[in-house]
């Protein structure tokens, strides 16, 4: 069995940022995953979909779900990242003053993504964008030991 | 409407079939999408169901009732204990004393009278004790509100941690009164204890508790009831004697009911109070999320205004909750002795008695305990779902086209309720016109599809 769902995410738009969090925090509820792997995978998801908003121009989610594992790819268009190893450190960000006074910005984002799944892979172009993929698995095991 | 899940809780709020009009007003209000309508009549899923009284509130006829217990069950007992929370004395014309309205109720037949809220002063210092504690959950939720307590159970389960274990005012004010009573040589099996309700939530917190085997309280009387009756006496009586020398209840004390009533009592870091069930709704989405950061505690209640704004209360919410906020401090009840010495045994013992076990979350959201199941049936439920027009117009007797889509799969309902659909096969000639008619009489009844109220009606108009 295999779910699809594609969300499409606007830059600059920090109201509607969280949206898709919300959207796959239902399905997973409805389909009875563990809530610990609930939290985790929405918290992870949720910092993805503010870097959007926060630092790219928009972006597509692409959400798939079997029985064991949701796999989460957050493509964008943007500015992309540089140096990937350096945009991991906590307190790194290039957040503009605009985006700190939304409350974002504190460079902790990344980190708590990685915290928070059991696969997190960054790829980047400079001048093109960025895609994160997200892969958390349903069973309790797989909680939080990488 | 069948249902597979036996059901969890017990409830207060009843539907009087013999009165609904099957309106489905209460069906497009519930907050947990517990009210569907089939053969003209409202129907409730228990499971669903928190007791929350919006229902109550829109019921254009009276056929939402909130059940009670026999005035009379309180000469089963010799020793006859009222407790009052202090939204009653909120509901009475400022010419009328507090201490009036306790010597009415003495009057109607009870021994004993203590107001809820003498537990509040205790109670905070516990709380924010166990603040302190567990700085490590955030936010902590109030277990205050009932209505709200079941909310998360049903709808928000991963929250069902973030719940404080520790008992609320009535339950402390009820435990300290059946002790000294004890204490003063009265029999404890000769003690009831009444509770005077502002809502079916609190009743069913009596009846059936969360966290605890059973409640120490032994019945409930409805506030628009007690309320009628004091009312009557003061009435009767002008020159009602007020009893006296009231021990101070804090000013503090007297509003912990009103909205941020707790918060404002909470010292480790950041409180916040939000009432009304729609915006805790919305809210709780968002702590859901993670995206609600550094806030260590949650007052969340059902009623807008709070328990002023409880669906038994006679008066206006605004002008109890302004009339609470502006009341002398001091409480109804005759002096108690101080003496610090059994004030810290009574503490001890408090302290005992106060702790809540887990909050269980029972998930109204989950389409199948087995994931596979739950996927196979949520693919059908967005297949369904599409071809439908999303208008919500709740004509099929469910609250949306995405809760019929839902029905369907549970096999609760059926697509041709939809009246679109019906009108859609009709032109393709999978359905002819009478059947369309008896879908509908199925669901509204024989009498809302009666063809002769109309045609009368009709032809007069033309
Ligand atoms: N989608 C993206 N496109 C371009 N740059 C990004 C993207 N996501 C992250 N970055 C870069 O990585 C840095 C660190 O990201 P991180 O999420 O850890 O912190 P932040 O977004 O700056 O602040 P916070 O997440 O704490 O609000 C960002 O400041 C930005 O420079
Ligand atoms: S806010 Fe008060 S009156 Fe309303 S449901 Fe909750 S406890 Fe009852
Ligand atoms: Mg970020």
């Amino acid at each position: 069995m295999q779910m699809h769902f594609e969300y499409s995410v606007e830059g600059g738009n920090f109201s509607q940022a969280g949206l898709t969090s919300s959207q796959v925090k239902k399905t997973l509820k409805q389909l009875n995953v563990n809530g610990a792997v609930i939290k985790r995978t929405v918290v992870a998801l949720y910092e993805a979909e503010v870097n959007i908003v926060a630092h790219a121009y928009g972006g597509t989610i692409l959400v798939d779900i079997d029985e064991e594992k949701i796999v989460i790819e957050l493509r964008d268009e943007g500015p992309g990242i540089e140096d990937i190893g350096k945009t991991m450190e906590i307190g790194y960000s290039t957040a503009t003053p605009e985006v700190r006074e939304m409350g974002f910005g504190a460079g902790m984002g990344l980190s708590n993504m990685n915290n928070n799944s059991d696969l997190l892979e960054i790829t980047s172009e400079v001048g093109k964008g960025t895609c994160v993929k997200i892969i958390n698995h349903f069973k309790d095991d797989n909680n939080g030991n990488k | 409407m069948g249902t597979s899940d036996k059901p969890h809780f017990h409830h207060a709020i009843k539907f009087r079939e013999d009165i609904c009009i099957g309106c489905s007003h209460c069906m497009n209000v519930c907050p947990t999408e517990a009210i569907r309508v089939a053969h003209g009549k409202a129907l409730m899923h228990p499971n669903r169901c928190v007791d929350c009284g919006e229902c109550y509130r829109v019921c254009p006829v009276g056929a939402i009732i909130v059940e009670q217990d026999d005035f009379e069950e309180i000469y089963k007992y010799k020793n006859r204990v009222a407790l009052i929370p202090a939204v009653f004395t909120g509901q009475f014309p400022d010419s009328v004393a507090p201490g009036q309205i306790l010597s009415a109720v003495y009057e109607l037949g009870f021994t004993h009278v203590f107001e809820v809220e003498e537990g509040v002063d205790f109670l905070s210092g516990q709380f924010n004790n166990y603040l302190k504690q567990h700085r490590d959950v955030k936010p902590l939720i109030s277990p205050f509100c009932p209505a709200i307590v079941r909310l998360i159970q049903v709808k928000f389960p991963t929250l069902a941690n973030n719940i404080i274990l520790l008992k609320a005012p009535i339950d402390i004010t009820a435990l300290r009164a059946r002790k000294t009573l004890s204490e003063s040589g009265l029999l404890p099996e000769e003690t009831g204890i009444f509770y005077v309700t502002p809502c079916p939530a609190k009743i069913v917190a009596v009846k059936n508790p969360v966290g605890e085997e059973k409640s120490v309280i032994d019945g409930v009387i409805n506030m628009n009831f007690l309320y009628n009756k004091v009312y009557k006496i003061l009435r009767h009586k002008k020159d009602l004697k007020e009893v006296e020398g009231a021990v101070p209840l804090s000013q503090g004390a007297v509003c912990w009911s009103l909205t941020n009533g707790e918060a404002s009592h909470m010292k480790q870091g950041r409180s916040l109070a939000i009432d009304e069930i729609n915006n805790v709704i919305e809210f709780l989405e968002k702590v859901e999320n993670e995206e609600v950061d550094g806030i260590n505690f949650l007052e969340l209640r059902a009623c807008d205004e709070s328990c002023a704004g409880g669906i038994l209360c006679p008066g206006n919410r605004f002008l109890t909750a302004d009339k609470l906020r502006k009341r002398v401090p001091g409480n109804l009840r005759g002096a108690v002795k101080k003496d610090t010495g059994t004030k810290n045994e009574m503490n001890a013992f408090l302290k005992d008695n106060m702790k809540l076990e887990q909050v269980i979350p029972r998930s109204i959201m989950k389409l199948d305990d087995n994931l596979a199941e739950a996927m196979i049936k949520m693919k059908r439920i967005y297949e369904l779902n599409r071809m439908l027009p999303q208008v919500d117009c709740g004509i099929c007797g469910s609250p949306s086209c995405k809760s019929l889509s839902e029905d369907i799969v549970k096999n609760e309902a059926s697509l041709k309720q939809c009246i679109f659909v019906q009108r859609v096969m009709e032109q393709n000639e999978q359905l002819d016109s009478s059947d369309s008619v008896n879908i509908m009489r199925e669901i509204w009844s024989d009498k809302k599809l009666d063809r002769n109220i109309l045609k009368d009606g009709i032809n007069d108009i033309n």
